[in-house]
């Protein structure tokens, strides 16, 4: 599902956040992406949504080389890609439901159809009373899985997400570390980048480790 | 170019897993339902932008208003020229030649003369005053009756008064008609009262000139105001517009509701230009019937009519459209998710 070829990212000034990076994640994995602050993370996370692009090197996103994607074509290959953020990225102009609904709006779905998924979406999180509220309101586990709902809600065959459980208590970010199982679950390949070790180590899930740009250590199956 | 489905890269023998209904790689959205949910949409956004301007009155009336006023100067102006040339084609047909008779041409041979040139066809028509009646309206209408009364003869000709054929007459047709009335034998002088008509119509071209190029200023300040309004608002709403391009809006989709608010905004200041020219028009109307009445004219002022209100409101509109769109389109690119 993603594929890094001898990847280096060098930022203007010199810094360099990816240092030759190959690793590769099958379809249906659910891997988690570990490493200090500034070991190339969200550099890593932000070539696959393609709001950078690498220096040198190739980065596949089934099947899709994202270096000869024109600039065009980078919202289309971002429908594909659901993403949680850390700090959620919701709107707080606008009620749960419509936060959830952006996706699917964008990719043009129908009125009827919108509100069908964004249902079944919220549902899965458990926040299918919450549509009306605006998410300024609920609580950092609830604002994190409306983020979540949105980032499913166009089913997309990848999800990754950047600290999803980095404002959350032990026991919310287990929850929500089940939340992205169950999607694993039913088919969708998932990327979590994460330094909450000590969760990471309770789930049986596969570790990329970045020090400095490059992989700490063998990978662990 | 561009990669396609088929070019697939190393792939393992893992198959992929799927659920019914979970993981695809395109949405499954069908053209159609894609085409519909585009118009779906730009119907949902073209409300919501209507709907936020309305719901702060305050900020979208000042906006509309400067552009409504901005609009209404070359507007009001223009309509005043028309109304002008209206007046003028009234006086247009007056393009009239007076031919002043010789002493010695009776009236009787006058009137002969005048049938005679109302056959011709570049002539409408011919009034005959002669000598005397001519005398009796200027004693009514000058007051100079007893001066009048003391002078041992009429010192006025009889007069025919020829209106050239065809309501329009320009200048040339008349000048020719004219220049082979003055050679008849009875005729003594001919006038042609054209030049005030044509400096008419000069002035009228430097107004219009006026105004039309001041529609252009005022057109180039118009885009200015909106398009620096539709850059506030794009500061205002940039975390929207990092979310949506993250989630994969188009630059089409995140360009959509400003044009949509440029052409609101437009479109109120259009209305808002034609309520100002109604407005003048009523304040205008009480004089200029008055005016007309002194004149025993029927003359009205005349709006801009249908069509050009019309004309008005999508020029204005599209003015706002472009004003937003200028700005957009440079602003967006330097809105990237980082």
């Amino acid at each position: 599902m993603i594929q890094f070829d001898d990847v280096s990212k060098r930022y203007e000034g010199g810094h360099t956040a990816l240092n030759h990076l190959s690793f590769q994640i099958e379809r249906n994995e659910m891997v988690f992406l570990t490493g200090h602050s500034g070991a190339g993370k969200s550099t890593l996370l932000k070539l696959i949504m393609m709001m950078e692009r690498p220096t040198s090197g190739q980065v596949f996103v089934d099947g899709k080389n994202l270096n000869r994607l024109p600039a065009r074509k980078i919202p289309e290959h971002r429908r594909g890609v659901g993403v949680v953020f850390q700090n959620h990225q919701l709107l707080f102009d606008r009620s749960v439901f419509d936060n959830v609904a952006l996706p699917l709006i964008i990719a043009g779905f129908q009125p009827r159809d919108v509100g069908r998924r964004v249902r079944a979406a919220l549902d899965k999180v458990g926040l299918l009373d919450k549509e009306k509220k605006n998410p300024i309101t609920l609580s950092g586990g609830e604002q994190q899985r409306v983020g979540i709902a949105r980032a499913v809600v166009n089913k997309p065959a990848l999800l990754l997400a950047d600290e999803p459980t980095g404002n959350l208590d032990p026991e919310l970010s287990a929850e929500i570390m089940h939340l992205f199982e169950q999607f694993n679950q039913v088919g969708v390949t998932i990327l979590i980048a994460s330094h909450d070790l000590s969760l990471i180590a309770r789930l049986p899930h596969r570790l990329i480790s970045l020090k400095a740009g490059q992989l700490l250590r063998p990978e662990v199956a | 170019m561009s990669a396609t489905p088929t070019r697939r890269q190393p792939k393992r023998s893992l198959a992929p897993v799927r659920e019914p209904g979970a993981g695809a790689s395109i949405s499954p959205v069908q053209l159609k339902d894609r085409w519909r949910g585009y118009w779906a949409n730009q119907k949902v956004v073209a409300r919501q932008t209507l709907l936020r301007l309305v719901a702060q009155p305050a900020s979208s009336m000042m906006t509309v208003l400067v552009i409504g006023i901005a609009l209404a100067l070359p507007v009001v102006m223009l309509v005043s020229l028309s109304n002008i040339e209206q007046l003028g084609r009234g006086w247009d047909g007056a393009a009239r030649i007076s031919l002043f008779l010789k002493r010695d041409v009776s009236d009787d041979n006058a009137r002969g003369l005048a049938d005679r040139l109302e056959q011709r066809k570049d002539i409408a028509a011919v009034q005959f005053t002669s000598a005397s009646e001519a005398l009796d309206e200027f004693r009514q209408l000058s007051g100079y009756g007893e001066v009048l009364d003391s002078l041992e003869s009429n010192p006025l000709p009889g007069v025919l008064v020829v209106t050239p054929a065809g309501g329009d007459v320009d200048a040339d047709t008349s000048r020719t008609l004219f220049d082979e009335l003055s050679m008849l034998p009875d005729v003594d002088q001919a006038k042609l009262d054209l030049e005030w008509v044509q400096r008419l119509h000069a002035m009228m071209d430097i107004g219009k000139r006026i105004s039309l190029s001041l529609g252009f200023l005022l057109s180039l300040g118009v885009l200015l105001v909106i398009g620096n309004t539709i850059k506030l608002a794009i500061e205002a709403r940039r975390d929207e517009i990092v979310v949506v391009k993250l989630v994969g809006g188009t630059d089409a989709f995140v360009r959509r509701p400003f044009l949509y608010t440029g052409f609101w905004y437009g479109l109120g200041g259009g209305i808002t230009a034609w309520l100002i020219l109604q407005f003048s028009m009523l304040l205008l109307a009480g004089p200029v019937s008055m005016l007309s009445g002194l004149y025993e004219s029927e003359y009205s002022l005349t709006g801009l009519g249908f069509g050009n209100t019309l004309m008005l409101w999508l020029t204005s509109g599209f003015l706002g459209w472009m004003g937003a769109w200028l700005v957009v389109r440079r602003q967006l690119k330097s809105i990237e998710p980082r």
